[in-house]
């Protein structure tokens, strides 16, 4: 064990509709090497052997690869360090003695469950309006290498398609909005020729339920990029724009 | 309204906004260019000239419309944005550091559009509403040296208060913030972004941005200085 001695402020709330408030936990014997779930691991543990309800938060492969985890950490989406999520990142980012405030996003379209889990569904409820490619899996398989691809774009589709859907990019967001997750889905399929027969109804379709949902709108600000664990970048925000600007104008 | 089409949906308000904020760039290199042949210093004559042109030149006057069209829809736009976005996250962080991912211009666009626009007012009632509103409101400053209408005498009288030439230059360092982000902003907004043309564009942003200001801003200035006349 370590000896670090920290104060958490960490929101609290026992349901959707319940008033939520930061409430404050000392902590003790944090070892530096632990990660910051691990950390909050040994403060449940302490809270469930006191009888206490332990603190929900969201977390699965601890490997920064899932999306699961989120929590808005000392000011900033995943806590201090740019471009992981909060498994990814260690307790030696801090200091003895530091206050660390923890909350969850905080966006309408990502309400509350309990404690520090929002509700991501939107995210799914966009992408299933349009993104997806409609294979037609009865008969023969394709040979992979049967359509010539440029390796410039398949590179940019890859790095699109590294997007895990955690939703840093809205919380760091100052106008909550979805953009940066929405352009990700739509720019990795626009880039490959798989993707582009039904690339108008992808980019209408995805952009129309992310209103829907009551995101933000854009205003180029960048603070998602800063953040995005996969370092998704804003000229795929370019491209939607490209994208859904050229569907509207020639939709049918 | 719904929110679809190109009228509705989030990414049509930023089209929007940005094809009126480019036109209205490009006034403002109309403009600066313009005023600036005061700095000819001969007494105002070619920049009389020029605005005797600006004034009664149809083209321009329909123009003039079609630019407060462009302005109204800029606000308009603006603030249905800034209304969908405070309302995107009714509950605010307790403890953010905004600074540690974006830059304050770059989230305080509306408060510096509502700057400019609250100098707009005052410089409209300075020029525009005087000399083209208020009958008579000219003679009172006479001809120039080539017996031209003078508004740069109307210019000199307005620029000997020096409160007004703080106001004008607070104008001027909104502009600079506004046009900062909102330059770049709008080639993203309309896509227009590429690896071989993004640092051109932020280069050109950054000194339109700065160019255009100070240019403004010196007007008043060396005009209450007393190094125009």
């Amino acid at each position: 064990m370590g000896n670090m001695k920290l104060t958490l402020k960490i929101w609290r709330q026992a349901g959707p509709d319940a008033k939520g408030a930061m409430v404050d936990y000392p902590v003790t014997d944090i070892s530096e090497d632990m990660s910051f779930l691990e950390m909050l691991d040994v403060l449940n543990d302490k809270l469930v052997r006191e009888g206490k309800e332990p603190i929900a938060f969201d977390h699965d492969c601890r490997e920064g690869i899932c999306g699961s985890c989120s929590l808005f950490i000392d000011g900033r989406p995943h806590g201090p360090s740019r471009h992981i999520t909060t498994c990814q990142l260690h307790m030696r980012k801090f200091k003895d003695g530091d206050v660390i405030h923890v909350e969850p996003w905080r966006a309408g379209s990502f309400p509350v469950i309990k404690d520090l889990v929002v509700d991501r569904g939107a995210f799914d409820r966009i992408q299933a309006a349009g993104g997806f490619v409609s294979v037609n899996t009865m008969g023969n398989l394709v040979d992979a290498n049967a359509q010539p691809i440029a390796k410039q774009d398949s590179d940019k589709a890859f790095d699109a398609a590294a997007c895990i859907g955690c939703g840093a990019c809205v919380a760091a967001c100052p106008n909550s909005s979805a953009m940066l997750f929405v352009a990700a889905k739509v720019s990795q399929y626009a880039l490959l020729p798989q993707g582009r027969p039904e690339a108008k109804s992808r980019a209408l379709n995805m952009v129309e339920q992310m209103d829907k949902e009551g995101f933000g709108n854009c205003s180029n600000i960048g603070a998602c990029e800063m953040e995005c664990p996969k370092d998704i970048s804003l000229e795929n925000i370019a491209r939607l724009n490209r994208e859904y600007l050229g569907a509207e104008w020639t939709k049918e | 309204m719904a929110r679809q089409g190109l009228f509705g949906s989030s990414l049509a308000k930023k089209y929007w906004m940005a094809l009126t904020g480019l036109f209205l760039i490009t006034f403002l290199v109309v403009h600066a260019g313009i005023n600036a042949m005061i700095f000819f210093n001969d007494g105002g004559v070619t920049f009389n000239t020029w605005a005797h042109f600006m004034g009664t030149n149809l083209i321009i006057r329909t123009m003039e419309l079609v630019l407060f069209a462009g302005l109204i829809l800029h606000v308009v736009d603006g603030l249905m944005l800034w209304k969908q976005n405070r309302a995107a996250r009714p509950q605010d962080y307790v403890f953010a550091k905004h600074n540690a991912n974006s830059k304050w211009y770059s989230r305080s666009m509306g408060i510096l559009g509502t700057l400019i626009l609250l100098f707009l007012i005052v410089h409209l009632w300075h020029f525009w509403v005087k000399t083209r509103h208020i009958a008579g409101s000219m003679e009172l400053y006479g001809v120039d040296a080539a017996g031209q209408e003078n508004l740069f005498a109307l210019m000199s009288d307005v620029f000997a208060n020096p409160l007004v030439v703080v106001v004008y230059v607070l104008g001027c360092f909104s502009l600079f913030w506004h046009l900062m982000h909102g330059f770049k902003s709008a080639f993203q907004s309309l896509g227009l972004n590429h690896p071989r043309y993004n640092g051109a564009i932020a280069a050109l942003g950054t000194a339109f941005s700065i160019v255009v200001p100070v240019l403004f801003a010196s007007m008043p200035v060396s005009m209450y200085l007393g190094w125009i006349k």
